[in-house]
């Protein structure tokens, strides 16, 4: 029998977790095409080194490595350098808030896509995607402190950049924002 | 003075993460291309035609 056809193959749930690596693709690569063509390299290689898969961990943990090295190791062949791994380029743009002092997600996402990658996805994986810092180390292959000290950075950079204090709205309700979250387009494009 | 700061900076650091994860969940709820399905089709039928061939 083959193995696609084993009813305790765990490639019979790698489509659930689709969405999921296809989202944080996204976030990593900040384009819809480009972010499909890491997810697709992706399944082909967990389908073919399903063998390498420990039965009972987490799959989606194992999947989003594979595309994080696949990204980071796209990006060595391109010999893009991050042009601005500190953010000192970035630490100009500053977003105010709208007029009625609600934190716009559109702006919230332009902002967002100015972080350095390690900050980007160390905020994607345990802000978003519900990783522990724990999970998110051993998918980076760094020290939980580097996870903790990437996300916090981004965080603080995030919080500059919106000019966000203790009286920012908890909510957003800009009708923006509103559409959003409805539904109504693509974002992280 | 120091608590009141500590919990400004837990106050805006649950709002990132809020607008984190709607940004996230709106990706992730939108529809799957087909070409992922069709990809995972193939990748079954390679197997099968495989494990016929042994």
């Amino acid at each position: 029998m083959s193995r696609g056809r084993d009813p305790s193959d765990p490639r019979d749930a790698m489509l659930d977790h689709l969405p999921a690596l296809r989202a944080f693709a996204l976030s990593l690569t900040r384009n819809g095409a480009t972010a499909d063509d890491m997810v697709q390299d992706t399944v082909v290689k967990a389908w073919t080194n399903i063998d390498k898969f420990q039965q009972g961990t987490n799959m989606r943990a194992w999947l989003f490595t594979i595309l994080r090295n696949t990204y980071y190791s796209s990006r060595r062949k391109l010999n893009r350098e991050v042009a601005d791994p500190e953010g000192v380029m970035t630490a100009t743009l500053s977003v105010k808030p709208d007029h009625d002092g609600h934190l716009n997600l559109t702006d919230f996402k332009k902002v967002f896509e100015t972080l350095p990658d390690e900050q980007r996805e160390a905020l994607i994986l345990v802000g978003a995607s519900g990783f522990s810092y724990e999970e998110a180390a051993n998918m980076c292959g760094v020290a939980v402190g580097t996870i903790k000290s990437r996300a916090n950075r981004g965080r603080a950079r995030l919080t500059a950049l919106l000019e966000l204090d203790g009286n920012s709205p908890m909510e957003m309700t800009d009708s923006a924002t509103m559409a959003v979250v409805a539904g109504g387009g693509s974002v992280l494009r | 003075m120091t608590q009141k700061k500590q919990g400004e900076g837990d106050r805006i650091a649950a709002l990132i993460d809020q607008n984190l994860k709607l940004v996230y969940s709106d990706l992730a709820q939108e529809e799957l291309p087909n070409r992922f399905k069709d990809l995972l089709d193939v990748l079954k039928a390679q197997d099968t035609a495989s494990a016929t061939r042994r």
